[in-house]
């Protein structure tokens, strides 16, 4: 199997005032991937999302998404290209609606601008059509149909989460980043949010997940990478990294044997 | 559905005020009928900013000051048609948005705020001291009526149509704008600019988008005005007037069109009706911002259905 | 020479509105970085320590008697404005709070104008008329006494909010509400207080600038914004930047109105409000928080 390079970090890095939150990391994801990134709290998972995403600008090192560089961009030009995710903690639209938060995903994919919608020009009135069919058929896709109309503040937990999933895929990513998506859901919904990674990345897309749920992440990763205090420790299988003397003694330890 | 409810609102809204315009006696309450839709002009704008996208302005009268000298000035002083005046004053508008907007626009809450409210006062003491063109403290006099395409708008009757059909063409493109990409987009920004910005709305353009929008409704409002009072002074456009447009915006309701057309409303009636008691207007007018905004701080329509809501549940409750 | 005498004077006249400012700034300070609220009902403080201190001496009590007087009765009615107007609005929006405020500050004026009328009232400086000479410009015995008296009061403010159980526990409140309830101090009062402390800094701006420039009911909201733009353009958070911004802006005021033009005079400072904001938004002396978010 020949796959490509989708995403290239290479010696990544960027402190806090004093503090060093990621230290000059270097990985890929491949095109149709589904890549875990594990470690203790405060490891620089989250930093890491951030740095792709454009939220923070990096103090070294180079970001590339299909070749070409995107550190420094602004997170919605990122986004344009085909990066997406979703928030450790959640970020929705909470006086929205279901379907209205899926459909601001369709906003990059979509071109009525003001003049447009103020006029209610035909064309205008067509794409909003089409904005919300498309946008229902993402909540079908991670099975919220049924909650479109309800305020996402409304939501339970779980549900949001799945809602920030049908967000990030209604901007068409070639990559989705997922933050903790399994935090705070029970095993029932922990064991559908597993087929529906797999069933994004049967769309070609590719995933980069950060998960404390072990169980779910060597399950689903292709290949794992391990972060600590801001450092790259460890990558590979999940078999290799589960055996991986640095990473058990770092973070898996006594936790992982009991699991 | 809720498009034809929606029009059949705007039909009756509609029929409300050219009744109440064609029956009511005298100029007064056509005079005062027209001040309530300049305001609805503008506030329909700064909800845009304030309900919507969520940005504070406490400096959007200046624009309705621009607008006004701008009109009054170039048909007054230089004899130039209404139309294109009124236009110059979009222009120069938007201009001003542009620059002030790029800078203040990346401040948040208060800071946005002071932003804002510094810039509202500089503008209003430009009015003040550039008398050679403005006619200073004293105003600006002689401001012809409005004329377009052989109309003159002289008459109170006509001055009432001339603003109301625009108050009318301002609803429905507020109404449009609200629930359209660009609407939901702003109102995203609103809840989470980090989640709108991963989503790939260009946040920055859009604020200062709609801060240009708002700007240009409040122009617009004050070239009506100038063309329908034809009379113009600087303390129409001062800090204070500023303060009782982001009023008439928090009273009707954050994000809600129908209620800036109450807010602005009410707002205006409000000191006409407490001119009767004469230096105690002031007072009742301060105690009744605290009051609603104290005890109805989601604005006057939903406070009261809050309020309703709140005894039919402990009705039912017993 | 003569220009340098004249510049002089500029200075003088700048120091002392600068002053005068600052106090006012002072008041926004206290209360923003207890609540996160700004009072725009601030200068009407202002307005009331000058109109008061006016009605007191005018029934013939000592200057002295009267001048501590009037800061304490601005003082209660910064509590009773706390007690009534922003308590019952505890958890309203900072829009729905400057509306409040805003509201207030109306109220206040309008029953000012009731009680006084728009008649403007003097009051006698503290210590003669005689202006003093210094280099050439002349300098008014009453500006030395705001000049003196407002460093005297910050001085004061520094000690209290370091030195005394109250004033510490009043900034730990507003570093860290929560630890603070934690420890026990009533984050509430403490609220309170600040619209208190407040008040009767700006009720002190008040009776010293009374003789100066007369006591009117709407002198306040000037008075108000100007002390607003020193806290900003110094930095809210800190008491020596605000000082730094009132007297700034006095002089820039001064050298303005003296120089270019005195019409443009109350444009400056929003200028230099704006020109902060943009380019320095924490204020002059403020630090820039570690987390944007
Ligand atoms: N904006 C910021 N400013 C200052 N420090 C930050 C910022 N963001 C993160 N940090 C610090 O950087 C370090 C890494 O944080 P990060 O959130 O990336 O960890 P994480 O691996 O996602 O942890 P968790 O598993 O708890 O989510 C932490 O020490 C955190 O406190
Ligand atoms: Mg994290």
């Amino acid at each position: 199997m020949t796959s490509s390079t989708l995403l290239a970090l290479e010696a990544v890095g960027i402190s806090f005032g004093g503090l060093q939150a990621v230290k000059k990391v270097s990985f890929q994801v491949q095109e149709g991937q589904i890549k875990a990134l594990i470690g203790p709290n405060g490891a620089g998972k989250t930093t890491l999302f951030n740095l792709i995403t454009g939220m923070l600008r990096p103090d070294h090192g180079e970001i590339r998404f299909q070749e070409q560089a995107i550190q420094g961009l602004p997170p919605f030009r990122i986004a344009d290209r085909g990066i997406s995710r979703t928030f450790q903690i959640v970020q929705l639209f909470g006086h929205m609606t279901v379907v209205e938060n899926v459909m601001v995903g369709r906003h990059l994919r979509t071109r009525a601008g003001l003049l447009a919608a103020a006029l209610r020009l035909p064309w205008s009135r067509r794409e909003e059509a089409a904005i919300r069919s498309q946008s229902l058929a993402w909540l079908d896709f991670v099975g919220l149909q049924d909650r479109a109309d309800d305020y996402a503040a409304n939501l339970p937990l779980g549900h949001q989460r799945l809602l920030e999933i049908a967000r990030a895929l209604a901007t068409e990513p070639k990559l989705l980043l997922l933050d903790e998506p399994a935090a705070g859901l029970d095993m029932t919904e922990t064991e559908r949010l597993k087929e529906l990674i797999f069933a994004i990345r049967a769309r070609g897309i590719s995933v980069l997940l950060v998960e404390h749920d072990m169980s779910l992440t060597m399950e689903v990763a292709d290949e794992i990478v391990v972060l600590d205090h801001g450092e790259l420790l460890a990558e590979g299988p999940p078999r290799d990294i589960q055996r991986h003397p640095a990473v058990i003694a770092a973070y898996l330890g006594r936790d992982w044997e009991k699991e | 559905m809720a498009r034809y409810q929606r029009w059949l609102q705007a039909g009756v809204f509609y029929l409300l005020v050219a009744l109440s315009g064609s029956l009511l006696p005298g100029t007064y309450y056509v005079t005062l009928l027209n001040l309530i839709g300049l305001h609805i002009i503008i506030v329909l704008g700064l909800n845009l900013l304030m309900g919507y996208a969520g940005q504070i302005s406490l400096g959007h009268a200046a624009f309705f000051g621009l607008g006004a000298y701008t009109s009054g000035i170039l048909t007054a002083t230089y004899k130039v048609d209404p139309l294109l005046a009124l236009l110059a004053g979009l222009l120069l508008s938007t201009l001003v948005a542009v620059i002030v907007g790029i800078p203040a626009l990346k401040l948040k809450g208060y800071y946005l705020a002071m932003a804002t409210l510094g810039f509202g006062i500089i503008v209003a003491i430009a009015f003040q001291q550039m008398d050679w063109l403005t006619g200073g403290p004293s105003g600006f006099m002689g401001i012809p009526p409005f004329r377009f395409l052989g109309w003159r708008f002289q008459t109170p009757a006509a001055k009432f149509f001339l603003v109301w059909a625009l108050v009318g063409l301002i609803l429905f493109l507020s109404l449009n704008i609200v629930d359209s990409r660009i609407g939901r987009a702003l109102r995203a920004i609103h809840d989470s600019e980090t989640a709108a910005l991963a989503m790939g709305v260009d946040a920055q353009r859009l604020k200062l988008l709609i801060f240009v929008v708002s700007a240009l409704y409040a122009s617009l409002a004050g070239s009506l005005l100038a063309h329908t009072v034809n009379f113009i002074a600087p303390s129409s456009f001062g800090f204070m007037f500023s303060i009782k447009l982001v009023t008439m915006v928090v009273v009707g309701g954050m994000a809600s069109i129908w209620g800036s057309l109450l807010g602005a409303a009410v707002l205006t009636v409000l000191p006409e009706l407490l001119a009767v008691f004469h230096d105690l207007e002031v007072v009742i007018f301060g105690l009744i911002l605290m009051v609603v905004m104290i005890f109805l701080p989601r604005g006057l329509v939903r406070g009261l259905l809050d309020l309703w809501e709140l005894r039919r549940r402990k009705k039912q409750g017993r | 020479m003569e220009k340098l005498a004249e510049l002089l004077q500029y200075i003088f006249s700048g120091l002392t509105n600068g002053a005068i400012y600052a106090l006012i700034g002072l008041g926004f300070s206290i209360i923003f970085n207890a609540t996160a609220i700004i009072n725009f009902a601030q200068g009407e403080f202002v307005m009331l320590g000058a109109l008061v201190v006016i009605a007191f001496s005018a029934l013939g009590l000592s200057l002295p008697l009267a001048l501590v007087l009037a800061v304490a009765a601005v003082t209660v009615m910064g509590l009773a404005f706390e007690r009534l107007a922003i308590r019952p609005a505890r958890d309203a929006t900072a829009i729905s709070l400057i509306i409040i405020t805003v509201g207030g500050g109306v109220l206040i004026k309008g029953l000012a104008m009731l009680l006084w009328g728009k008649d403007a009232y003097t009051l006698p400086p503290f210590s003669g008329q005689e202006p003093l000479t210094l280099a050439g410009a002349t300098i008014l015995p009453q500006s030395l006494w705001i000049m003196a008296l407002t460093l005297l009061l910050v001085v004061g403010l520094e000690a209290f909010l370091h030195f005394t159980i109250l004033g510490k526990a009043m900034r730990a409140a507003s570093y860290n509400p929560v630890a603070a309830r934690l420890v026990g101090i009533r984050v509430s009062q403490m609220v309170q207080f600040s619209f208190g402390l407040s008040a009767a800094l700006g009720a002190a701006a008040g009776v010293l600038i009374a003789p100066i420039t007369m006591g009117v009911y709407d002198m306040g909201t000037m008075l108000g914004l100007k002390g607003f733009c020193a806290a900003v353009i110094g930095g809210l958070g800190s008491i020596f930047g605000v000082v730094l911004g009132g007297l700034l802006l006095g002089v820039a005021e001064a050298l303005a109105s003296g120089l270019v033009s005195s019409g443009y005079r109350d444009a400056v400072a929003f200028l230099i409000l704006l020109l902060v904001l943009f380019f320095r938004p924490q204020g002059l002396i403020g630090r820039r928080p570690l987390r944007s978010s």
